[in-house]
């Protein structure tokens, strides 16, 4: 496997932000009503974070150290805002239904992360491969939660009638509190993997469920580095992040 | 007055900011461990929002409605919320240490809380007046705390229950959320 290659599987399988990371759970939650919005709120931020990694990536050497956070997050914004047009523009049905979520793509904690642990060390061509491979993780990960919810919540997938007409639909599934279910029963799932992977010896059981746990995470590098090192630029001193509870 | 206190009531209760429109989840299930610390995050955050929420609409309606830049939005208000956590932290330092104290250490997780730009985003997509975006953003920071502190108090007594061990952890937080999302469906008849 070529380096390309194993950024997309790294992406999608290894390390994949919704199933494994469990980061940007905020999006996950709210837009996954349907199928179609979890593609579209997927297929946004993968574009958002492949084009953010690669000016990153190209800019590397430029930008100084101390000012990196700020410099990432009016990238990240640029591109969002510019996201947030074309979908306005060309597909207005769906930029209606992910509303709000569309601009909050900025503060999604996958793509400050990859920014800050991947695009700002590494060459431009990986980092692209990197975007494209950790964004169609979450898209399958956003559009595989939003069929599970939009099946069990009206019976049907992508509009496709899928159950009989005698079900009867859980509409609960699609308002608010399925969301919190359907999470938890990912999360269990996740955690039987994790002891299982633990028992095993595999070093992967350190990554699982990274995001819903920053406290107890052995990867603080993804995702609360971006955190704790904004304060440190400011500041001069670093509260640990992981250390507040 | 009577449109105010509709606002405050909606956006504490009826639309939760956890509960119905999943902004602030991180913090929510990582800061609720205990009350006491979920207390100190709450009190952060209301006093993070209500002065983000005066400010950014402020610079709104002062500087990119006149200027005609409003898609610049995303971005100044990204970057006025982290400037302002910091400059709130630093004022808190020197002219509050004891306020300082307690909410210090949650400072700086509230820059990545998304319920600060969702209130700043919400009140130019409502196109709500200067006291109006206000008066959202202290209800929406007060559902919030309401919120966390209620799932910290929940937490405390899950402690002791023997729950699947697949379940521990955050799986159980989350279908405790969910069953308050459901209680919290309850407050939509008050509007």
């Amino acid at each position: 496997m070529n380096k390309y290659t194993e950024r997309l599987y790294n992406g999608l399988i290894q390390e994949n932000p919704t199933f494994v990371l469990m980061l940007g759970m905020c999006p996950t939650l709210a837009v996954t009503t349907s199928a179609i919005n979890g593609i579209g709120m997927g297929l946004s931020t993968t574009v958002v974070l492949v084009l953010s990694n690669m000016l990153i990536s190209m800019l590397r050497k430029i930008i100084p150290d101390s000012v990196r956070i700020p410099a990432f997050i009016v990238v990240v914004a640029s591109f969002v805002t510019i996201v947030q047009f074309l979908l306005q523009g060309f597909v207005p049905s769906l930029y209606a239904s992910l509303g709000l979520y569309i601009p909050l793509i900025v503060v999604n904690c996958i793509i400050l992360g990859r920014a800050e642990s991947y695009a700002s060390k590494n060459p431009v061509l990986p980092s692209i491969f990197d975007g494209i491979g950790m964004g169609l993780g979450f898209t399958v990960g956003l559009t595989a939660i939003g069929i599970v919810r939009e099946v069990l919540g009206s019976g049907k997938a992508f509009n496709v009638q899928l159950l009989p007409s005698s079900y009867e639909p859980i509409t609960i599934f699609i308002l608010a509190p399925g969301a919190f279910f359907v999470l938890a029963g990912l999360t269990a799932l996740q955690n039987k993997a994790k002891k299982r992977a633990q028992a095993k010896g595999d070093p992967r059981a350190e990554l699982i469920g990274c995001g819903t746990d920053c406290a107890s995470c052995g990867k603080k590098a993804v995702c609360g580095s971006a955190v704790s090192s904004v304060s440190a630029d400011k500041t001069g001193s670093a509260p640990d992040v992981g250390k507040t509870e | 007055m009577k449109e105010l206190l509709l606002i405050a009531v909606a956006s504490a209760f009826v639309n939760n900011v956890v509960l119905s429109q999943f902004l602030g989840i991180c913090p929510f299930l990582g800061v609720s461990k205990n009350v006491k610390t979920a207390g100190g995050m709450g009190g952060a955050v209301i006093f993070v929002i209500t002065i983000a929420s005066l400010v950014t609409s402020i610079i709104y309606k002062g500087i990119l409605v006149p200027a005609h830049v409003e898609y610049l939005q995303t971005i100044v208000f990204i970057l006025v919320i982290a400037a302002l956590v910091q400059f709130v932290e630093m004022f808190l330092k020197k002219a509050m240490p004891p306020l300082y104290n307690a909410l210090g250490v949650y400072l700086p997780l509230i820059t990545t809380n998304c319920a600060v730009l969702g209130v700043a985003l919400t009140n130019v997509q409502k196109s709500y007046s200067i006291l109006e975006g206000l008066v959202y953003g202290i209800g929406t920071a007060v559902g919030f705390t309401v919120a966390i502190v209620l799932m910290a108090g929940i937490r405390e007594k899950i402690e002791y229950n023997d729950i699947t061990e697949s379940f521990q952890g955050t799986p159980i937080v989350l279908v405790t959320s969910g069953l308050m999302a459901i209680a919290f469906f309850g407050f939509s008849g008050l509007i």
